[in-house]
């Protein structure tokens, strides 16, 4: 199939349709508000629902009764959006209900601004609502890469019965880039799924329920379990490591775009650079961190578009104090250039080189 | 001796329901709604959505596939459920807090969307399931924990007539309001709602069936007085009647 | 003839059925559940006419009604 040049946000749509995605809610919110004006033309032609919720919540609720149907379903929003639907991201993870759900990260808090940002990892990884539950979150760098992950995404959430995320933000969902989109596959039978809600005709009763079982303890089991899996076997991460790397960049999304764009520079200026970038933040790529050698990287600089930092918190745990580990912050809301950020990583480099560790 | 049923339970009702106090008519409206779930035969084809409150113990009621949503958003769920399996019987069963308060958006949208699904709203004038806190629908000069001896209209405004909210949109295609105190009001209850599930069966589109019902826990009363407040009180401000129906059905 | 049955573990003695029976077949019972509920009793089963007024109030579902199946023979005998 021939590239395309298409917008982030028309892209991605485009993807999930492409992966068996028939059901999508939404509610106007900038920088997103191109998926749900892409999937209210293209859900019709493809025989899918579209629904504009009354608010965020509505949606994500209209998104939860339709994966209780078995329906490969998605909502999309930004940060302030899906603050608003985390009741129902923490409701679908507890009746153990799938959905994807694209979170285009904006500036904040607040109303903040709507340019790209990356304050919201935290909501996303760390709590995507209340009661402690976890989702896969994708962290897709380009349009492509984003359109690559959009089947793996419905699978793996209806593989777990769990919501799963792609974190993405402004830049990346209204840029226009050269994109080869995947061919349209089947849409999955919804009668298929042995958990769905369909009518009891012939069966015993299913009930899908947001409540803690009798023993609280089974639930908790069954997602640490769920997550444990995760790390082990569901991990995507771009690795570029020469075996004699002194310095590590990490980034991801957009910001991992214009790192890798000056770790190429700074190789050719002769600097022992590598980079991992991962494309999913939870699972977190911690072997990748694990890995390293101690004795010959003595730094690894974080790159974030979130000031304070939020990933970096989750490479210290990986790298458990074996090695320093500094970030780069750029206040969320702000797009930095290749040279911001090209200053931004020597000048954190000359720093710890004249100061020592 | 041979015997045959005059009455026996619906098998649309588990055997094992339980959980609403002594005389509290959410078992009723359970009760009645299986009772058609089974004439209909509709048990096998019925997904039934519940909500966050008192009414959330019916889950434990109906043998039929069921979800249950977040506080107020059960017709969202409802409404995606239906258009996802259309030849299915979707109903939500919600209480005052949960429809009229929290869900209130939800509410209107979905009754004004006109979504093909039949909402049954249990109003008792209280939320019942955190100890009696003001409701949207609590009766001027009603006690409630946090409205205090006597709701004052000055204060917290009136109580919301949901029938007559709906009313107002083009969409809905039934609205009812019936009790459940009396067995003429209970026969005429349970008639309603098996017209709102047949006009939802035939794709005739959104159907609101309100309940008033008791809580005798916290109003502080018994089981048989809280009859009579329904009676001298809830009805003469919650009129009983069909509001609207399908030009067919007149 | 009819029979009522009254599920003694589902009973919660609210006293709908007492109240709403025409002619005060059901009475409050000194029996305690396993909830602790003093359930309903069919006192005078005789004077039942079988309208199921009760099982049309009782919340819980617990009252059930029954009659005897008369014959051709039984019902022209009369």
């Amino acid at each position: 199939m021939d590239f395309e040049f298409l917008e982030g946000c028309e892209a991605i749509a485009e993807a999930a349709v492409r992966a068996g995605c028939r059901f999508f809610a939404g509610y106007p919110i900038t920088p997103q508000t191109e998926v749900p004006e892409y999937m209210s033309r293209r859900m019709p032609e493809v025989g899918g629902i579209f629904l504009q919720g009354e608010s965020e919540i509505a949606a994500i609720n209209m998104v939860y009764g339709a994966g209780a149907s078995g329906v490969y379903a998605m909502t999309s929003s930004s940060s302030i959006g899906i603050a608003l639907k985390t009741e129902g991201i923490s409701y679908l993870a507890a009746a153990r209900i799938p959905a994807v759900i694209l979170n285009f990260q904006r500036g904040g808090p607040g109303i903040g601004n709507i340019t790209a940002s990356q304050s919201d990892y935290w909501q996303c990884v760390k709590g995507p609502g209340s009661g402690g539950h976890r989702c896969m979150v994708f962290s897709p760098s380009t349009i492509q890469e984003c359109v690559d992950i959009m089947g793996m995404a419905f699978e793996k959430a209806f593989r777990d019965r769990n919501p799963v995320f792609v974190l993405l933000d402004g830049s990346i969902g209204n840029i226009k880039e050269p994109v080869k989109l995947p061919d349209m596959k089947p849409v999955p039978d919804k009668d298929a799924f042995d958990w769905c809600l369909s009518g009891c005709e012939g069966r015993a009763p299913r009930q899908l329920l947001p409540i803690l079982p009798e023993d609280p303890s089974k639930f908790a089991e069954h997602a640490t379990e769920m997550y444990a899996r995760w790390q082990k076997e569901d991990v995507l991460v771009a690795e570029d490591l020469p075996d004699d790397a002194e310095v590590i960049v990490t980034a991801y999304g957009t910001a991992g775009r214009i790192a890798g764009a000056c770790v190429k520079r700074l190789r050719k200026e002769g600097l022992k650079i590598g980079m991992i970038r991962p494309l999913t933040v939870s699972p977190f790529p911690i072997a990748s961190f694990r890995k390293l050698d101690a004795g010959s990287t003595r730094l690894i600089i974080d790159v974030e578009m979130a000031k304070p930092a939020q990933m970096v918190e989750d490479v210290r745990l990986a790298v458990n104090g074996r090695i320093r580990v500094e970030a780069l912050e750029i206040p969320g809301g702000i797009i930095p250039t290749d040279e911001d950020v090209y200053e931004g990583i020597t000048g954190i480099i000359k720093g710890v080189n004249e100061n020592g560790a | 001796m041979e015997l045959e049923y005059v009455y026996k339970r619906p098998s649309a009702i588990s055997s094992e329901a339980d959980g609403y106090c002594p005389g509290c008519l959410h078992s009723t409206a359970n009760r009645i709604i299986a009772e058609v779930l089974d004439e209909m035969d509709a048990v096998g084809r019925t997904i039934a959505v519940f909500p966050v409150g008192c009414a959330v113990l019916s889950a434990g009621y109906f043998l039929t596939d069921m979800t249950i949503a977040a506080h107020g958003r059960a017709p969202a769920v409802a409404c995606a459920i239906k258009r996802c399996r259309p030849d299915r019987l979707v109903f939500t069963y919600q209480g005052d807090g949960d429809l009229a308060a929290i869900g209130m958006c939800e509410t209107i949208h979905t009754a004004n969307r006109g979504e093909n699904i039949t909402v049954i709203f249990i109003n008792n004038s209280i939320f019942g399931m955190t100890g009696g806190q003001m409701a949207p629908t609590t009766l001027i000069g009603q006690a409630s924990t946090t409205g205090g001896p006597s709701r004052n209209p000055d204060e917290v405004g009136y109580p919301f007539k949901m029938c007559e909210l709906i009313n107002q949109l083009e969409a809905p295609k039934y609205i009812a309001r019936f009790a459940l105190d009396s067995v003429p009001h209970i026969r005429e209850a349970k008639k309603g709602i098996k017209r709102a599930f047949s006009i939802q069966m035939n794709g005739g589109g959104y159907s609101f069936v309100e309940l008033i019902s008791n809580c005798s826990t916290n109003w502080k009363t018994t089981p048989l007085k809280s009859l009579k407040f329904m009676r001298e009180k809830m009805i003469p401000y919650y009129p009983l009647g069909e509001f609207r129906k399908p030009e067919e059905e007149e | 003839m009819f029979l009522i049955n009254i599920d003694f573990q589902k009973c919660k003695a609210c006293g709908y059925c007492i109240q709403v029976c025409p002619n005060k077949v059901l009475a409050a019972g000194s029996e305690l559940n396993e909830k602790g509920y003093a359930v309903t009793i069919p006192e005078r089963l005789d004077k039942c006419v079988g309208c199921s007024m009760c099982a049309t109030v009782c919340p819980e579902a617990a009252i059930e009604i029954l009659k005897s199946k008369t014959t051709p023979q039984e019902r022209n005998a009369r």
